[in-house]
Order: structure tokens, then sequence, then C-alpha cells
């Protein structure tokens, strides 16, 4: 069975669960099986907080944590100085950090490909608030082809309709562009 | 007799469990005194003092304990309470 | 196409807890009264939002201060014959002990689902059994879902088993807190032409109503309580079967089968049998299928009825297994067991099964179970199947530099 794991970290009121969810959404749309999950700790903004999705051909059962993610999503990179990010992450795994700065600049303990995406920068300019979660699900949908940027756009479209959703889409669609055409 | 889902059943079983026997002394009713100003009725801590239809009453001796209370607060002495004879 | 790819068509993913109360929409109750508290609280919006959207114009929320008042409330509400639905967790179902009792001695068939988290002290609001396992004597129905799908259906069920004539007992329809009521996973909804189908509206043998009075909640003196018990008990019989023949009958309408009173996966042959309930069934079967492929004869036995216990299929489905395994989110403390433990140790006793029952006592207050925690259970049950047993019961994955 071919299972992906997702890790996403962020701070709490960032929309971590959010894009868990809408990434598992998007996986079903694609004709895939999918779960999404969040993991609780102290509900206050700003504490830091994961999400899970799994994805998969076949359905899923297992109903564990996530300890050795294909995939994780840091929305903040602040993060990395109070969560091991890294934690488990397979070796051909991929950690995508939204930055300004070019992966280099990130010394993780992980033998995973580091990405970064300036999911902020996208997200102020076309959505017009530094709401980063939406976007970040473009860039990985370019940088894991897990996934279609189509079925991404109509998951955001659906949860969040008329403008905000239409602005999401586009800033998806811009972090997709930008992130596929650093990888080539 | 069985018992119904929940034991629902219908009300006023206790009717079957006449309790005046409980009795020492009987309250014993003088219509000429009576001016029908239902303190008795109201008062009866068993609903024993039975309303008729020309105002005036009559007790239900099946479930009357004898308290007294009738007799004690009626402001006219129409009430006289008098050892049973059992 | 397979059953399965043809409810692929039809699902859509959604939080857990908005499948259940999208089911309990379709099953038409007509008074829910609830007070929210984590993490039970998604469904409870949920049917409040419905019912502000006019989606359920036969119902009626009961706004309450307290979960005490939220179940006295429809002890009255299903007293006056209407169907009539609740939900809880944790403290709240704690706080509803007393009325417990009274809606089963009532034998009003009400339907209240329970997202299972721990108890305080300390507090903690993340998933174990210890909730509904404290309310085992109550004298409800207890079913435990193993997944989203299997708990929206089970609303369902629920009712068709609580308000039939021969069993009229609450049913109290257990799902993990979290791992099931916030997961977000495929799941078809219920339709409502079908669950018409499969669910015909409540048909009262007694209404409380002013116009021909009757007694609700008769007194009972000792020369008739000892009856009033009896009674209860031999409805839970029969219940034993209504609840093989309301998951039949599901399947029969919408195709979908998790077991009956219990599950059996891959024990035919199985040497070790593993027991367990709830959303911990699935991550079980993962690492069956990964044991069954290197040759080892692992099975499962998913308990799907608490209460009734199924005493007569667990002795069925254990009659060849040489090691037993009891997975427990819940500990009778003083006893150091947990009750699927004790209970299918006393449903064995007196039988000419002998095989050890070892019990483990796992995920407490929401502590994850990873594949490699039932792996090490496995590899221990194997080492009793050799050696004989030497631990009845034990706390897992206990953190030593704690204590």
């Amino acid at each position: 069975m071919d299972v992906k794991e997702i890790r996403i970290h962020g701070r709490g009121g960032q929309g971590s669960v959010t894009a868990a969810e809408l990434l598992a959404v998007a996986a079903f749309e694609d004709g895939k099986y999918s779960q999404a999950f969040p993991a609780f700790g102290v509900e206050r903004r700003g504490a830091p907080v994961q999400a899970f999705t799994r994805i998969s051909d076949s359905p899923i059962r297992l109903r564990s944590q996530i300890y050795e993610p294909d995939y994780v999503i840091v929305q903040d990179p602040t993060l990395l100085e109070v969560v091991e990010v890294a934690s488990g992450t397979k070796d051909d795994g991929i950690i995508l950090i939204n930055s300004e700065f070019p992966p280099d600049k990130f010394e993780l303990d992980t033998k995973a490909n580091i990405m970064t995406v300036d999911a902020t920068k996208i997200a102020l300019d076309i959505i017009g608030r530094p709401i980063v979660n939406t976007v970040l699900l473009g860039a990985f949908a370019g940088t894991t082809g897990e996934i279609n940027p189509e079925s991404i756009k109509d998951a955001v479209k659906e949860r969040f309709p008329g403008k905000v959703g239409e602005k999401n889409a586009v800033a998806i669609q811009k972090a997709y562009d930008i992130i596929t055409g650093a990888k080539a | 007799m069985k018992i119904a889902p929940g034991g629902v059943c219908k009300p006023g079983t206790t009717r079957v469990n006449k309790t005046g026997g409980w009795r020492t002394y009987r309250p014993v009713y003088d219509y000429d005194k009576c001016i029908k100003c239902k303190l008795c009725e109201l008062l009866c801590p068993e609903s024993s003092v039975l309303p008729k239809d020309d105002g005036f009453y009559e007790f239900d001796y099946d479930f009357c304990k004898g308290c007294g209370i009738c007799a004690n607060e009626c402001p006219k002495q129409a009430i006289e309470m008098v050892l049973e004879e059992k | 196409m397979t059953a399965q790819e043809v409810d692929k068509k039809k699902m859509v993913v959604v939080e857990g807890s908005y499948a259940v109360a999208h089911s309990v929409k379709i099953c038409k109750p007509n008074v829910i009264s609830a007070y929210p508290i984590t993490p039970q609280t998604h469904i409870v919006e949920n049917l409040s939002q419905f019912i502000a959207d006019g989606e359920m114009p036969d119902c009626e929320y009961h706004n309450v201060e307290s979960e005490f008042s939220a179940l006295s409330a429809l002890v009255g509400a299903s007293a006056v014959g209407a169907r009539t639905y609740s939900a809880t967790t944790s403290q709240g179902l704690e706080l509803m002990h007393e009325v417990l009792f009274n809606v089963s001695g009532m034998r009003l068939p009400i339907v209240m689902t329970i997202i299972n988290r721990a108890v305080s002290a300390p507090i903690n609001i993340w998933n174990d059994h210890q909730d509904s396992i404290s309310q085992r004597d109550t004298g409800w129905i207890q079913l435990y879902a193993e997944d989203t799908q299997e708990a929206a259906d089970m609303t369902a069920q629920a009712h068709k088993i609580a308000e039939d004539k021969d069993v009229l007992l609450p049913v109290m329809i257990c799902m993990d807190g979290y791992i099931l009521s916030h997961v977000y996973e495929p799941v078809v909804l219920l339709e409502q032409d079908l669950v018409d189908e499969y669910l015909p509206g409540y048909a009262p043998v007694f209404v409380l109503d002013p116009k021909n009075p009757m007694t609700f909640g008769a007194f009972a003196a000792p020369s008739t309580y000892t009856e009033f018990r009896y009674l209860q008990e031999q409805a839970m019989g029969v219940a034993l079967k209504k609840i093989e023949d309301a998951a039949n009958k599901f399947n029969e309408i919408f195709g979908r089968y998790y077991g009956g009173l219990i599950d059996e996966y891959e024990t035919e042959d199985a040497e070790i049998i593993i027991m367990a309930m709830g959303s911990i069934i699935g991550t079980i079967k993962d690492v069956i299928d990964a044991r069954r492929s290197k040759g080892e004869k692992i099975g499962l036995l998913k308990v799907r009825s608490f209460r009734p216990f199924p005493v007569e299929a667990t002795r069925k489905a254990l009659k060849n297994a040489k090691v037993i395994v009891t997975l427990d989110k819940n500990i009778s403390i003083g006893l150091n067991e947990g009750a699927l433990c004790t209970e299918t140790k006393a449903c064995l006793h007196n039988t000419n099964i002998d095989a050890p029952v070892i019990g483990y006592t796992v995920g407490l207050g929401g502590r994850d179970i990873p594949i490699h925690t039932i792996e090490n259970i496995i590899d221990q049950a194997k080492e009793v199947m050799s050696s004989g047993i030497t631990v009845e019961s034990q706390f897992t994955d206990l953190r030593e530099d704690l204590i």
C-alpha cells in the first residue's frame, strides 16, 4: 500500500489544521483516499501546533500520529528554533519551509530535501493578508507532485466561497509556478 | 398484573390502599354552624374534606387520618373530634 | 463494481463530527438537548446550524444549563413520544450519571453519542474510554465505532435498536474523541430515502399526555423492584439479537457492515487473538496484515457491543485461540485491569477455553498508540504462548522517567 504521510507545523491560528483538511479534500478529489487530523495541544493562538494528512490509493485504517513523514510543511520559520520540524522525516522526503531565504540557509538534521517558498510575500501581494496555509499547499503540489493544484484550488474555493477563495486560488497558482520554476 | 415497560401505569393506584383505619378521632360536622368558608377543605392534608353540590362538606372517612386540623381551624367550631369506636 | 467502489463515488471528505450530525438530522429526531463540551462540541454546533437553517423543521433544540438538565429534558421529551438525541463526553457524561439510570429504568429509547474522552483529575481533553466504561452498569446499550463511517451509520442503527418494542433501552454510540470526532476522511453521508426505508418513525408504547394521565417513573417497592431489573436484563438479552438484526438490515439497504455484536478479522486459524474497541481497530488491522505476510497467525476480535456483552459470540470466536490479548483504554484502579480484560476473563471462566488472557492498558488521556506499541504487545503475546503467562494485566508504554 502506497501511503504518503504529511506533517504540517504551524502556530495556533495560522490554519495548519485547515491546511491538512484541505489537502485531504483535494487528494480525495484526485481519486485517492485521505485522512487529516490535528494534534491538539494547548489550544491558543501562537502556540506551536501540528496537523497531519495521509494520502493513499486504498482506504486508510491507521490512526496513529505521523512519526516518519514523507513531507513536512513549516508555516512559520521561527518554529525551527522551538520544534524539531525535521524529526523522523524520510531520507528521500521533502521539508517545505515558508521563508524568503534559499534552502541552504537552513541547517536541519535531516537527509531530506529542503525547499523554501516566500509564501508570506505571495499572500500579502495577492490575498492582502499574511495567511500562508493555502499558498503553501500550492507550493506543496508543485514540489511533491503528489496532488493536482487544480484540486487544491477547488477545495479552497469550496471552503471559502466567493472573493476570498478566488484570491487564494490565484495565490496557490503563483506559489505552484514559482516552486516548479525553482525546481526546474 | 404484569409490569409494563418502564413500569408505566394508570395513576391513582393508591385509592385501593385505604388509610382511614389509622384514625383515633373522627371529625363530625355540624351543618347548622358551618358558614361554607372552605378553610377545612383547603387545610386538609389528605384531601378528605369533600365539597357537596350545596356548598357544604362531607368527610371521606376512607382516607381521613383524624388529625383534627379542620376542627382546630374552623372559625365557627362546626367540626368536633369524636373518639372512634373500633 | 465492488460495494467499496460504489461508496467511493458517493463519498465526501468531511469531519467525523459533521458526518454524525448529518446522520442525526437524517434520523429526524423531534427533540435534541445537549450541552457543549470539548471534543463533542462540533456535533452540537452542526446540529444547531441545521436547525437555524431550517433543515430540521420537526425538531426542537433545547438549550439547557448543564448535561444533567440536557438528559433530564430528554426524559420528559421521550416520555411524550418524541424521538430524542443528545451528545456528550467525559465530565458531561459523569454529570449525567444519575439521569442515565432514570432513562434506562423508565425504558426510554434515547440515543446519545459519546465522544470518548478521559476524565478529570488531572484534567485532560484527549481520548480514552474511561467516561463511557464508568457508565457500564447504568443499563444503557453501548456500541463502539471504529471509524467515522461506522459512527455515522451506527446512529441510524442505534435508533432502530433502542426503539424496538422488545428492547426499549437507551443507546450510547461511543466514538473516540479527536481521533474520530475531528478527523477528516471520506465518508458516505446517510441518504434520506434509504434511512426512511431503514428506520420507521418512533411509535411509543406509552405516551405521557394530560388527556390520558399515566404514571411514568413509578415507585417500586421491594416486592417489585427486582422484577424491574430482571426485565431490563431480559431486554438486554433481546438486544443481543436486535443489534445483529440492525447491522444486517443496514447492510441489506446500504451495503455496509462492520459486524453486529462483534467483528472478526483473520481469526479463523489465529493463535493470538487481540480484542479491542473503537478507533484502535484500524491500526491493529494494519499490523495484523504485516504479521500475516510473515506467516504469523494473529487475529482481531473487535467488540462492537460492550453492553450487552456478547458472551456467546466471544466464546465462539476465541475457542481455538492459544493466547488472548485485551487492549483497554480504561482502567479499574485497584484491580489493575481494563473492563474488556475483566469481562473477557469472566465470560471464559466456567468454559473449557483455558487460553491465557493478558490485558494491556493503552492510550489513556490521548497517549498515541503507534504501530510499534501493537508490535511489542504481539511479541509479548508470542512469549506467553511459548512460556506461559507471567503478568495478567499491565500498563503499556509507561514513562519510567516520570515515576
